[in-house]
């Protein structure tokens, strides 16, 4: 057998590799986007309808209140994980007992399936608290079944955000306290003069991270609401699955689908340029 | 060592304390997950005390039926074959692929146009893909357990080939040269040389392909639908409206569904945990 050069090699891995992702991801992309111009139903023959779809899109008001829920749960979701993940990991990394027990433990929610989790939260909203509350199910109403779905999200997304706190805390030398607190800097102030600029890197990798995940939020819906109640926690993703694969608009919801994805690729650069220049500053 | 005996010498117990009573908030909803799956439904009420308390018998009548109701086994099946041969398959074409493009990107436009093609697919929401994905998985034939590895290699393949990428920047060249002395290809230098190397990095794509993959509901649900076969998460989706308002039952099944991964999890603990923070930090 002949003997193959090192760039033969490197070439024969890399186009089989470039194939396989060309084939399942940017040709689905590809068409995607040519679905998107057409009012395809799934199914039957279809027409090419030009930009009517995404017309439509910016007066459908499923498709904007879908949108509004989305961000909203996106916002207060990734707001409420990184700061409740930022103070846990302060006390994790403190002078405690028990820590890698206590580290183990916080970290299981990290590990479990959104869809079971989904499930077994429905039913403490079902069922647990109104038994302690004595009032109705948070799921049953349009004004606070998002909030239990950013719960549940957050419960879940805590682990992993802590433990990157953590590592982030675990980069700071001892001795920057030992600084500070002759200076005068201690508690509060030690903490946003000192350890927050210093794991700066670590934020923004978790605003990037959550964001990105929430945005994206399936599971937990599918479980708990689908949607309901009256379409109030109907996300962007679910929107289109359940429109799209089943509801005849498969055309429409792939133009609704081309629209996310440049939202998502948009608030990605935007947020890795901001955190950038916030570290450059420092 | 001396940090730890400043450490014990002054535990801050109040905060120790917080942190228990904090893990409440992770126990309490595998508790109740527990102790309904054992419950029998005459034992269920409303107020609070009898949602809560222990059940009189550990009976495990409820997870033989929920076995046999979601076809457990074949379940587990399809779970632990799409996340092994994923992980394997992952291991060894996305470290491959990152040594071919990470070798060649400085030198070679080519490589660096690939790596950057690869990596942007991050950016990708799997909504704008799936509607397209289950027509083309469809045509090849492929809209079985197979179709769905096929998906995961290229889902996962932007963070797996940036973090092999990433990791190859620490090897040196020279332990390669070596090797080439000694009259061995580039193919037998990889093998040899650098993907025992490689092993730390190994464990973390292997943690993050896996509890993506084990958890994943989306690309099966849409996938292999139509099959009859289900993974695990799935097979809880499926099987919902067979539970009925048997919670007893439903619960039994999301305990059988959560058991693997948390046996697994008490096992790997450390792997999993460094897996997750390394994916995420480098």
């Amino acid at each position: 057998m002949k003997k193959l050069s090192r760039n033969q090699t490197f070439l024969l891995i890399t186009i089989p590799v470039l194939a396989l992702f060309f084939c399942f991801n940017t040709l689905p992309l590809i068409k995607g986007l040519m679905y998107s111009f057409t009012n395809f139903k799934g199914f039957g023959s279809y027409d090419w309808v030009g930009f009517r779809n995404y017309a439509d899109l910016f007066s459908d008001a499923r498709v904007g209140k879908s949108y509004l829920f989305t961000f909203k749960f996106a916002v207060v979701a990734t707001i409420l994980t990184n700061v409740i993940a930022l103070l846990l990991a302060l006390g994790l990394n403190g002078k405690i007992r028990a820590k890698s027990a206590l580290r183990g433990v916080y970290f299981v929610p990290r590990i479990l399936g959104g869809l079971v989790v989904g499930y077994i939260f429905g039913y403490i909203f079902t069922y647990i608290l109104p038994a302690v509350t004595g009032g109705s199910s948070m799921l049953s109403n349009t004004k606070t079944a998002w909030f239990a779905i950013v719960i549940v999200a957050a419960w879940q997304s805590i682990a992993q955000t802590t433990l990157i706190y953590i590592s982030g805390l675990q980069t700071v030398p001892e001795d920057v306290y030992e600084a500070g607190a002759i200076d005068g800097a201690t508690g509060w102030k030690s903490f946003k003069n000192l350890t927050f600029p210093l794991i700066i890197p670590f934020f923004s990798i978790n605003l990037v991270l959550s964001m990105k995940d929430f945005l994206m939020v399936f599971d937990q819906i599918m479980a708990m609401t689908k949607g309901g109640p009256a379409q109030s926690t109907e996300s962007i993703s679910y929107l289109i699955y359940n429109n799209g694969m089943g509801g005849g608009q498969f055309g429409f919801q792939s133009a609704n689908a081309v629209i996310f994805f440049i939202v998502i690729v948009a608030i990605s650069v935007f947020q890795l340029n901001f955190t950038g220049k916030k570290e450059e500053q420092l | 060592m001396k940090q730890k005996n400043r450490v014990a010498a002054t535990t801050n117990w109040p905060l120790t304390i917080l942190l228990i009573v904090g893990c409440l908030t992770v126990i309490f909803p595998l508790y109740m997950t527990i102790i309904i799956a054992f419950k029998k439904p005459s034992e269920m009420t409303n107020d609070i005390a009898g949602l809560l308390s222990l059940p009189k018998t550990w009976s495990l009548e409820n997870f033989a039926e929920a076995m046999r109701v979601t076809d457990f086994w074949h379940s587990l099946g399809y779970s632990v074959m799409i996340t092994i041969v994923t992980v394997v398959l992952a291991i060894l074409i996305h470290s491959l692929a990152g040594y071919a493009i990470g070798r060649s990107m400085a030198k070679s436009r080519f490589y660096k146009v690939s790596y950057l093609y690869i990596v942007s697919g991050m950016f990708v929401p799997f909504a704008i893909l799936m509607m397209p994905l289950v027509k083309q998985t469809a045509q090849m034939g492929v809209d079985n357990w197979f179709g769905v590895i096929l998906c995961y290699l290229v889902f996962y393949m932007p963070m797996n080939v940036m973090l092999y990428t990433g990791y190859l920047k620490n090897i040196p060249i020279a332990l390669e040269e070596a090797a080439f002395v000694d009259g061995a290809t580039t193919w037998q230098t990889y093998w040899k040389v650098i993907f025992p190397i490689m092993s730390p990095m190994h464990a973390t794509v292997a943690v993050l392909t896996a509890l993506g993959t084990w958890n994943d509901v989306m690309t099966p649900l849409v996938i292999m639908s139509g099959t009859g076969a289900n993974t695990l998460p799935l097979a809880q989706l499926t099987f919902q409206t067979q539970f009925g308002t048997n919670y007893n039952l439903a619960f039994a099944s999301y305990l059988l569904a959560l058991l693997p991964i948390l046996v697994f999890y008490l096992i790997c603990q450390k792997q999993i945990i460094n897996g997750v923070v390394n994916g995420a930090v480098k």
